[in-house]
């Protein structure tokens, strides 16, 4: 993490993997990509925990740890591969995200994703085009934790270029240098948190797989996705109705797009390979309506047979 | 004279503290190299030493507790060209000891500054790595029960080419951070100083007392002979530019048709040693050449040549979503490892599901259509069984075919490999009616 710091910081594009071990080592370090605006992918094959865990059996069991491992708890962006054709244009998407709001982002991938082998539509597959970090253009005073070119994002310069930059883990001004102005300190944080709620929008990708004669309304993410799939298929098959969301933007939560599909449903059902985590997310944008939650933690894939029957459909 | 002094953030230090000269020293040391702010990243840990990079008017990267050693590691690989300069102190250092260790050992062309005051000093005066069991600290008796780390010789026998050590007082200062600055590799100087704040009143440390102190320890003076040897990031390009771009994916058109529409899943039960693993790709990279959707997910312990060896195969004619097989229609029954550990399958299989066995391995009673091959009658080695058992797939015609088949063995190998795999097939394909022992 300290490595891929530094080159980030160099102006290079950096990328580290880990699992749920790993990623409890890197908290300190994920902190300081936060409070320094330092673009980085940070992928997190998950698998079975607590601690060690079962290696190498897969979970989703860090989903809130993603969200929550800094100190300050300021807003991260996790996005969730179903699928390896996932793993190729959500890690290019992480970069570009990771980029444009100079800010780590978060692969929640899972042992059932990476460690599976499959085939891909390669002439089908579409890769998002590049995006750069947006540099500080020579007219203009750098201010490395300055407002920027995208409203909240400050502009870049790599550290040992021909301007100097400062790079600080500590409460800073926007010039990098260590504040204790309390004003200034709330002005950073405000500005930290908006880049990424305010464009909440732009960086939220899911899909919606609606029924509208359907009462149901299944929401997943991550490999249980594609039994999801086949849940689905199998309900419909049998003259059932259900809808499902497959979210792929985790954090932000996409509180509209979720929203706006509980209102389509009488009934919510949020099924994880975990205890119930990001359920919590989804009980608290539910409203009155019920929200039932389905989980399975012991190194196994949830089945879509399993995933009908708690549905009842 | 110049200087690369940052005047807007002038040195704060309490009255009489070490850093000021470290301070005063580092920046004479760039100015007699000709160094401007733009060709030095000055990297700070945490702790008083955490200021210094304020004070310079260069690139400056403050980090976390002990870890400002990688970020100078991922600096200097990015930028070669860069004076990279690292600044901890004694806590710092025991924080990062692992990370210290690692930069003596890797030889990164960076400077690491250890501005030892015996203590830390920020948070109060407690002890660190370097105290004296016989000083008096903020942290009780524990600094007893510990004896104090020398620095230089721990970096000298990680493997440190450069190692120094001087008081932040000695007049030599400013050369000797040149000395190290200008050297091609990983080099130390553990400048040695006091903490007027919270250590130096408390024990009674003067500036006099650390000299002799100094003085009477076995000197050390830069270069270490036996350490010197290529720098790491030269080495590391020279080594990375004779390496070739790893080959994309493999890209299979579909040429034949497939047999079956829908999904059929595979499960070979094998042990380590019987190419398990390889014959799940193979039977993959088969399917694909008809146009076949596939996934394919192992399972191994960490032993290499023991116990059990399983791969799960899923073919499809449409893309693959649950990639779980609980319910196979084909299961290959290699070895008793494999079969312990998915005993359950068998209860479930169906009449229309089909078993390969090999003869010797037991099976669960199941209700599938079985063939039982002979391998050691027929002198098929273990490692070639998942192999012909594929063939026999093939012979059955309902999943792949010979061709399909030939073709995954086309994809997967070259050279000697492959024409060993083929005169295999070609062997099981002329005599196909010997191998079969059974068919039940």
């Amino acid at each position: 993490m300290g490595f891929c710091l530094g080159a980030s910081m160099a102006g290079l594009k950096a990328m580290t993997a880990t699992s749920g071990p790993g990623i409890s080592l890197y908290s300190e370090q994920i902190s300081f990509a936060i409070g320094g605006e330092i673009p980085l992918v940070i992928v997190d094959v998950q698998r079975l925990g607590p601690s060690t865990g079962s290696a190498t059996k897969g979970a989703d069991g860090d989903i809130q740890f993603l969200r929550w491992s800094n100190s300050g708890g300021l807003p991260v962006i996790v996005l969730a591969p179903v699928d390896v054709t996932d793993c190729y244009t959500l890690t290019v998407r992480a970069f570009n995200l990771s980029e444009r709001f100079r800010c780590p982002v978060f692969l929640a991938s899972n042992k059932e994703t990476a460690m599976t082998r499959e085939s891909v539509d390669l002439v089908s597959l579409q890769i998002p085009s590049v995006v750069n970090r947006n540099h500080c253009p020579p007219d203009r005073e750098f201010l490395p934790f300055g407002p920027g070119g995208e409203k909240d994002v400050p502009y870049f310069l790599p550290l040992g270029g021909d301007r100097l930059v400062r790079q600080t883990s500590s409460t800073h001004d926007e010039y990098g240098y260590i504040t204790g102005d309390t004003e200034t300190i709330a002005r950073g944080i405000r500005r930290m948190e908006n880049k990424l709620l305010g464009a909440i929008n732009s960086l939220s990708l899911f899909e919606y797989d609606r029924d509208d004669s359907a009462d149901t309304l299944l929401i997943v993410y991550g490999v249980t996705a594609r039994a999801a799939r086949v849940a689905v298929q199998r309900i419909r098959d049998a003259g059932g109705a259900v809808s499902l969301l497959i979210l792929k933007t985790l954090f932000p939560v996409p509180e509209k797009t979720i929203q706006r599909c509980i209102a389509d449903a009488e009934r919510v059902m949020v099924i994880e390979m975990n205890l119930g985590q990001y359920v919590r997310e989804i009980e608290r944008l539910a409203g009155s309506k019920p929200v039932e939650f389905h989980g399975r933690m012991d190194g196994k894939l949830i089945s879509p047979a399993a995933m009908c029957e708690v549905m009842g459909l | 004279m110049s200087s690369l002094l940052n005047r807007d953030r002038p040195p704060v230090f309490c009255p009489g503290c070490s850093h000021d000269l470290v301070v005063r020293a580092l920046d004479r040391a760039l100015v007699a190299m000709g160094k401007q702010g733009t060709e030095v990243a000055i990297v700070t840990d945490i702790g008083c030493s955490g200021l210094f990079d304020t004070f310079f008017n260069s690139h400056a990267m403050h980090g976390l507790h002990g870890r400002a050693l990688t970020y100078a590691t991922g600096l200097k690989m990015a930028r070669p060209e860069l004076t990279v300069i690292t600044i901890m102190g004694d806590g710092g250092m025991g924080i990062g000891g692992a990370h210290f260790l690692s930069s003596c050992r890797r030889n990164l062309d960076i400077t690491l500054l250890v501005l030892n005051n015996f203590n830390y000093g920020m948070t109060g005066g407690q002890c660190s790595v370097t105290t004296s069991p016989v000083a008096s600290t903020a942290s009780g008796f524990l600094n007893e029960l510990e004896p104090s780390l020398d620095i230089c010789k721990v970096a000298s026998a990680a493997g440190s080419p450069w190692v120094d050590r001087v008081m932040a007082t000695g007049k030599k200062l400013p050369e000797q951070i040149r000395d190290a600055v200008q050297y091609q590799g990983f080099s130390l100087v553990d400048i040695w100083g006091v903490c007027p704040g919270r250590y130096s009143k408390r024990n009674r440390v003067t500036l006099k007392g650390l000299e002799e102190e100094m003085a009477a320890l076995p000197p050390v003076s830069g270069a270490v002979q036996e350490n010197e040897r290529d720098e790491y990031a030269d080495l590391y390009r020279r080594k990375s530019s004779r390496l070739s771009l790893p080959s994309g994916p493999v890209d299979i058109e579909p040429i034949y048709s497939s047999a079956f529409t829908g999904q059929k899943d595979i499960l070979l039960l094998g042990a380590a040693g019987q190419r398990v693993n390889t014959a799940g790709e193979l039977l993959c990279l088969a399917a694909m050449s008809a146009g076949l959707h596939v996934s394919q997910k192992n399972d191994y312990p960490i032993t290499v040549l023991r116990g059990h060896s399983i791969s799960e195969v899923v073919l499809s004619s449409s893309p693959v979503l649950y990639t779980g097989t609980g319910h196979p229609d084909v299961v290959f029954a290699l070895a008793r490892e494999g079969v312990t550990r998915r005993r359950s399958v068998f209860e479930k299989l169906k009449p229309e599901n089909l078993v390969i066995r090999g003869k010797g391995v037991e099976v669960p009673e199941h209700e599938g259509k079985t063939i039982t091959i002979d391998f050691k009658k027929l002198r098929i080695p273990s490692m070639h069984w998942a192999l012909i058992s594929l063939a026999v797939l093939a012979e059955e015609k309902s999943l792949i075919t010979e061709k399909m088949l030939r073709a995954g063995l086309a994809f997967r190998f070259s050279g000697n490999s492959l024409e060993e795999a083929e005169s295999l097939l070609n062997h099981f394909f002329s005599r196909k009616n010997s191998y079969r022992t059974s068919h039940s």
